[in-house]
């Protein structure tokens, strides 16, 4: 098929990416840091989503405009998902710290079913629709309906969020911490990093993270209900596994690559097998690299 | 002696029976059988049939019954399984019905039919969907007062080639059962009338985003999309449509003609095409059955009540116009006979589907769905 298919393919394989991007860097960071699979991070996206919701509904009957509303409930969906993050890990993970790493992982299924059902009470169990706040970008218009505005902004935004987590990382004090902290943590403890410090931070980091991609994401389709995170916190976590997990540029590769296998496997044979294609790349490069794309193969010392 | 007197009195009473058997001629009521799950886990739909049934019955019976005789229902459970419907259905042929009112489920329903077709006694199904029951032509005896399972997909493949002269179609469906099931048969249908199906495809419940798959439609040059599933996606699906600037038609089923889609999909669910059931709602009749259901049992009817009920009322009258409980009569009077039920004006064609029950093409216009008349 043609050129202008392709790209159009492209685009929206790029944008499912980038949110399984956002997502796929908390799982990579909190796993990078006390190898813990957090299965309740794709929860927090949908709390971002459902909070971002309630703060524009808001907002919208004060007459602001969309924009203005969108970042508002954007910042508030942040600071709320990232309370939640931290609250999690002070109530679900830290009392575990030092136990098996089975008792944290049922300990993490706990909290995603916990967090779903009191959302599904606390709120409601229909999808419930999400206004749509981005308004229409007239400069796209040229572009024949190619790149829609919310995609625009996806693009944007996980842009500016990796810009910043990059920066953080490299070169903070809290950045060096964590790095330190992700290399060896006893090492860390004895040169004086207050630990519990690091991970409370990188739970926060990446329940933000996931907030970001949660209040996109629903502005682009226009519907959420309790049950969202579940599906994309899969498809993330198979995404931080892809690219290599515990590797941050990793979740990033890999929800791209996930994300435009899954939109050309669509786009050119049939969206019927879209996860099987999903699957059939993880199992590939797991076979010729087991520890992702871009994951630092384990030496065990003896 | 003595033994000579018991054998004597024995002949005595043996030909009195006798004598009181020639006496009558022909039992005293006419039987129906209800049959379906009354018990188990499907009891809820089979017990508002039973319910149904006995209120016409007692209607009729007040007024003197049919050709003169008391109607009597013999209620028999098959617990929705085939296996033990088979025995339900001997019960009833050994009671001697002339009709049952049944059975509920298209698998128990399949199973008894063969030993209603037998013994020679009509089956009326209010709830039996499963096509073939009827299309296949094996069961001359089975009618049903429910529309088929690919009824709505006949129905909405007729209106969009028809009514708004559609050639090129996308079938979409969410690969459940139902979903594809309609899709299934919405391609069935489309094939059959000449039109072109460029996409047909199942997609993905749940995922982030469907623009792939919605760009795939706009490149394929379809028209309309038809999709079979039900509300959450299909909102999803057109209001990226919608965003993304395209126009094309989008025809669903019964599973996205609910209020929520309109709630969630807001300006996007505009000029949106779905069927669902008839609207009975405001059929006297309809009324009025419900009002003495509720009166009789102090609750709202359950699953198929109408239906059960209008199977009723179209035997009885069929009977009535026949003249005579003999099967060919009443098959042919249900074939012929419009009888005036809470579903409609009813009536049976060759196969046994009711003519005049069944689904509407409704469209969403300033936030509600309108009949497409």
């Amino acid at each position: 098929m043609d050129l202008n298919y392709l790209l159009q393919l492209f685009i929206s394989g790029m944008t499912r990416g980038s949110i399984y991007a956002l997502i796929a860097l908390g799982y990579t960071m909190v796993y990078g840091i006390v190898q813990l699979i957090n299965f309740a991070h794709g929860e927090i996206y949908m709390i971002g989503a459902f909070t971002a919701l309630i703060v524009a509904t808001v907002l919208n009957m004060t007459g602001m405009p969309g924009i203005a509303v969108f970042a508002i409930a954007m910042i508030v969906a942040v600071v709320y998902s990232a309370a939640y993050g931290f609250t999690m890990e002070k109530v679900a993970y830290k009392p575990l710290r030092n136990a098996p790493r089975l008792s944290a992982l049922i300990s993490a299924i706990g909290m995603s079913y916990f967090l779903q059902n009191y959302v599904l009470l606390a709120q409601t169990s229909d999808f419930v629709s999400f206004p749509r706040l981005i308004p229409k970008f007239r400069f796209l218009d040229g572009f024949g309906g190619m790149l829609s505005s919310t995609q625009v902004i996806i693009f944007l935004v996980t842009a500016v969020v990796m810009v910043l987590l990059t920066l953080l990382i490299k070169f903070t004090r809290i950045g060096k911490a964590m790095r330190a902290t992700a290399q060896d943590k006893t090492m860390a403890l004895l040169v004086g990093i207050n630990i519990n410090q690091v991970i409370a931070v990188t739970f926060v980091i990446g329940s933000a993270m996931a907030a970001v991609g949660g209040v996109l994401i629903s502005s682009h389709v226009g519907q959420i209900n309790f049950y969202i995170g579940f599906i994309a916190g899969i498809k993330a976590f198979v995404a931080a596994v892809l690219g290599g997990i515990g590797s941050i540029p990793g979740a990033v590769l890999g929800s791209f690559v996930l994300g435009l296998t899954e939109s050309f496997g669509t786009g050119y044979i049939s969206s019927d097998y879209e996860d099987v294609f999903a699957f059939i790349i993880l199992v590939l490069i797991l076979i010729f690299r087991p520890s992702g794309l871009l994951g630092k193969s384990q030496k065990e010392k003896i | 002696m003595k033994k000579r007197l018991v054998i004597v009195t024995a002949l005595a009473a043996i030909a009195l029976l006798a004598f009181v058997g020639c006496a009558d001629k022909g039992p005293k009521t006419i039987k129906i059988g209800v049959a379906g799950a009354h018990t188990g886990d499907l009891a809820s739909y089979g017990l508002p049939s039973v319910k149904a049934a006995e209120l016409v019955v007692e209607e009729w019976n007040a007024k003197g019954g049919v050709l003169g005789k008391k109607i009597e229902l013999v209620v028999a459970d098959d617990v929705c399984k085939p296996e033990v419907a088979t025995n339900t259905a001997s019960k009833l042929v050994g009671d001697k019905v002339i009709a049952v009112i049944g059975h509920i489920c298209s698998g128990a329903t399949k199973a008894a039919l063969g030993i209603y077709k037998d013994a020679k006694i009509i089956a009326i199904s209010p709830s039996a969907t499963n096509p073939p029951l009827t299309k296949s032509g094996d069961y001359p005896n089975f009618f049903r007062t429910i529309a088929a399972d690919d009824a709505q997909a006949e129905v909405d493949v007729d209106f969009a080639m028809k009514k708004l002269g559609i050639k090129k179609f996308a079938v979409l469906h969410d690969k459940g059962d139902y979903g594809k099931g309609f899709a299934e048969f919405a391609k069935g249908y489309l094939d059959a009338a000449g039109a072109e199906v460029v996409v047909f495809e199942g997609i993905q419940v749940g995922a982030v985003d469907y623009s792939a798959i919605i760009n795939k439609v706009a490149a394929s040059g379809a028209e309309a999309v038809m999709y079979g599933g039900y509300h959450p996606e299909a909102s999803k699906l057109v209001s990226q449509m919608r965003s993304k600037g395209m126009k094309t038609v989008f025809i669903s089923d019964d599973g996205v003609k609910d209020d929520t889609f309109i709630k969630v999909a807001k300006e996007a669910a505009e000029g949106v095409y779905a069927s669902g059931p008839v609207d009975t709602t405001k059929n006297p009749l309809a009324i009025k059955a419900v009002e003495d259901h509720k009166k009789k049992y102090g609750e709202d009817p359950g699953a198929f009540f109408l239906n059960a009920y209008a199977a009723t009322q179209a035997l009885l009258n069929a009977i009535q116009k026949a003249g005579s409980t003999d099967y060919d009569a009443i098959t042919k009077a249900l074939r012929s006979e419009f009888v005036e039920t809470p579903l409609g004006k009813i009536s049976f064609d060759a196969k046994g589907d009711a003519i005049g029950v069944g689904f509407s093409v409704y469209q969403v216009q300033n936030g509600v769905f309108v009949e497409m008349k």
